[in-house]
């Protein structure tokens, strides 16, 4: 059983009539995801490939019971957006969008935790539970149904990790992108809860970065859990004081280091893999013998693990 | 986006946060003429980094002549590698106590966090753990006075001292929340014998995705020359010291691939994020942005998502004919979207690429080696 999202999804695509809303929207239906409407203030009464737009984000779930959202809207009108959705009740919503002001992102996290919405990102690639459904704009082919939960902060690393295990026969029940900025939704300890808790689930991968403490604290969790867990985390070769690209991952005040958070994880015993491409084979080690591991063979169900 | 000291103590006052009495000079004279003015005075230089105190940035007159000697010491000088243009003349102060206190965009909280201490006056990561006071704020409420008061109880602060600590720390997060802050800070906060406090220092860091709704604010430029040329392409551009020049395409697999360069020996010269979906011309620039700084060897490392390969591919051919071919050993790893295309474009004008990144960075590691070599 995949986590957060399922094929019982259904989707509004928020900023559907945009470049990125439009070509993603198509791509998410091409997977099979129930992207049931679009909305885009002043574009109510439009189709984008076949699904009708709304003005505003209530008519898309009075109309169609959409309980999810993926958010395109440009950054300055991120917030109003993920304030939209959150106040129409949507229980999931990834925001895409990138460079959204840390601020808004503070009240948008305060806004959904009174509201009781999981926000996945901002600044993501979203999350996909491989053969069911994906919200966001990964690669498909780089996933496969399985047994492994991958969590990770970084979008292209994510992939060349997911296709690797892929590649290896290693599929995925959900794949969670927590986005790049400082202030994000979903974290690290929330994701392996759930990856905990599901009974598909055998084993997690944790894709980290420097900057932050999401991954100290992620280890204090593993400590508890019952499933192995792998990680791997860029950053080693990052000096202090420099942005590597992400909002988050920056040395500040000594804190956030890769020595630290390898220590952090170690002595909780996970297992850090050195280099991206030997998560696979560590993955593989920790695995229960036994269950058919991909989609390739119908995973799901096959092997009697749930 | 770092403001200055004097900058950030500006915008401290505007929103009602005592400050000394100070200007900023460019010259000996300008300090000269500040000190007659305004008496004992402290020469602090204006830099975008901490601990100027212990490099020596911070100096002391009470004679204009005196203020102009020292002013000519630090005035084109280089403290922690950057140059002193303008020194903060401003009155020296009597410091009974020295209080820290900061506000934070907090990621793991996911809300603004309060961190204070009254071991103040030096760095906050020298400050013993036991000393430090935290408290997260709910960006929807805002800092109420009683929470001041509780932060104030903890941190045993008592009386009028209190009192005027509460003052200054909301003031201090309405800054916070109107200027889109990633921090601010005034360490320390001095207590004077008179009992009057005061924002001996100041930082303020605005976030730099929230600019655009700050036109009020000044604008300061940080980073190396390439950094800011970088910036104004929209492309995400790290200066390191080794001689292997990166293009990546997204933050994370950037900063693997520095990572793996330097596991198999190498030093990486630069990180440049080509970021999602930049098309053949924003790629084509970033290579010669590379390319300009004379590394050794370039590793162009695509997993292509939104990134095509093709693009990437034509952004390659496009530099080599403008330039000629390239003049130091270029490796690729292309795939994801459209790698066929893309892997048939460079094959056609006779560049080789690898698959996976590891045979990639080992070839660039070698080859920057073989070309160090030879120069």
């Amino acid at each position: 059983m995949p986590i957060i999202v399922d094929e019982r999804t259904r989707v509004v695509v928020q900023g559907a009539t945009g470049t990125q809303g439009r070509f993603h929207l198509a791509r998410m239906q091409a997977y099979g995801t129930h992207v049931m409407a679009g909305s885009s203030p002043g574009k109510g009464g439009e189709e984008v490939n076949g699904v009708p737009v709304y003005d505003t984000v209530e008519q898309a779930v009075f109309h169609h019971a959409a309980n999810a959202s993926v958010i395109f809207v440009p950054s300055a009108g991120a917030k109003d957006a993920a304030f939209e959705a959150i106040d129409a009740g949507l229980g999931v919503i990834v925001i895409i969008t990138e460079h959204i002001p840390v601020h808004d992102a503070m009240d948008i996290m305060a806004f959904a935790r009174q509201r009781g919405a999981c926000v996945v990102g901002p600044n993501t690639f979203g999350i996909i539970s491989p053969g069911k459904t994906k919200l966001g704009i990964m690669p498909a082919v780089a996933y496969a149904p399985g047994p492994v939960g991958i969590v990770a902060r970084s979008g292209t690393l994510s992939y060349e990790i997911a296709s690797a295990l892929t590649r290896s026969g290693l599929g995925q029940t959900t794949v969670v992108g927590l986005g790049g900025d400082r202030v994000v939704g979903l974290n690290f300890v929330e994701v392996l809860k759930r990856f905990e808790e599901d009974p598909e689930t055998q084993a997690c991968v944790l894709v980290g970065e420097i900057g932050g403490s999401a991954e100290e604290e992620a280890a204090e969790y593993a400590k508890s859990m019952a499933k192995p867990v792998i990680a791997y985390v860029v950053g080693r070769s990052a000096p202090p004081g420099k942005r590597m690209g992400h909002a988050g991952a920056i040395i500040e005040r000594g804190r956030g280091t890769f020595e630290g958070k390898v220590k952090a994880l170690e002595a909780a015993g996970i297992r850090v893999a050195t280099l991206p491409w030997e998560v696979a084979g560590l993955v593989a080690e920790v695995l229960p013998e036994g269950p058919a591991r991909n989609g390739n063979g119908g995973g799901n169900g096959n092997g009697g693990r749930s | 986006m770092k403001l200055y000291e004097h900058l950030a103590k500006e915008v401290f006052s505007r929103h009602g946060i005592p400050i000394p009495p100070g200007r900023v000079v460019t010259t000996p004279e300008g300090a000269a003429a500040a000190c007659q003015e305004i008496g004992d005075v402290a020469l602090k230089v204006q830099i975008l980094s901490g601990g100027r105190g212990k490099a020596g940035g911070i100096r002391f007159a009470s004679t204009p002549e005196e203020a102009a000697r020292q002013a000519q010491a630090l005035l084109g000088t280089d403290i922690r590698g950057l140059r002193v243009e303008r020194l903060l003349v401003e009155k020296k102060l009597q410091i009974d106590r020295e209080i820290y206190v900061g506000i934070v965009a907090d990621g793991a909280s996911r809300r603004p966090l309060v961190i204070a201490s009254v071991a103040g006056g030096v760095s906050i990561e020298e400050v013993p753990e036991k000393l430090i006071v935290r408290q997260i704020i709910d960006p929807t409420w805002g800092l109420l006075p009683y929470r001041t008061r509780q932060i104030a109880r903890r941190l045993e602060l008592t009386g009028d001292l209190a009192r005027q600590f509460g003052d200054i720390l909301v003031k201090l997060y309405r800054v916070f929340r109107a200027t889109d802050a990633e921090l601010v800070e005034i360490n320390p906060l001095v207590q004077q014998p008179d009992g009057t406090v005061i924002a001996a220092d100041g930082r303020l860091n605005v976030d730099d995705d929230a600019l655009f709704r700050h036109p009020e604010l000044p604008r300061v430029e940080d980073g190396t020359e390439m950094e800011l040329r970088a910036r104004k392409a929209g492309l995400s551009y790290v200066e390191l010291d080794g001689n292997i020049a990166v293009m990546a395409n997204g933050a994370g697999i950037t900063m693997a691939t520095l990572d793996i360069i330097q596991h198999y020996g190498g030093r990486p010269a630069n990180f440049l994020d080509a970021g999602g979906g930049a098309g053949v011309e924003a790629t084509a620039q970033a290579i010669e942005l590379l390319l300009s700084r004379s590394p050794r060897a370039l590793l162009v490392n695509i997993f292509g998502g939104i990134t095509r390969c093709d693009d990437v591919a034509r952004a390659l051919v496009t530099v080599a004919e403008r330039r000629g071919g390239f003049a130091i050993p270029l490796v690729i790893r292309l795939v994801g979207t459209n790698e066929k295309e893309g892997q048939a474009i460079l094959q056609e004008h006779g560049f080789e690429a690898y698959r996976t990144m590891d045979e990639a960075a080992a070839k660039v590691v070698a080859a920057a080696a073989a070309n160090g070599g030879q120069a």
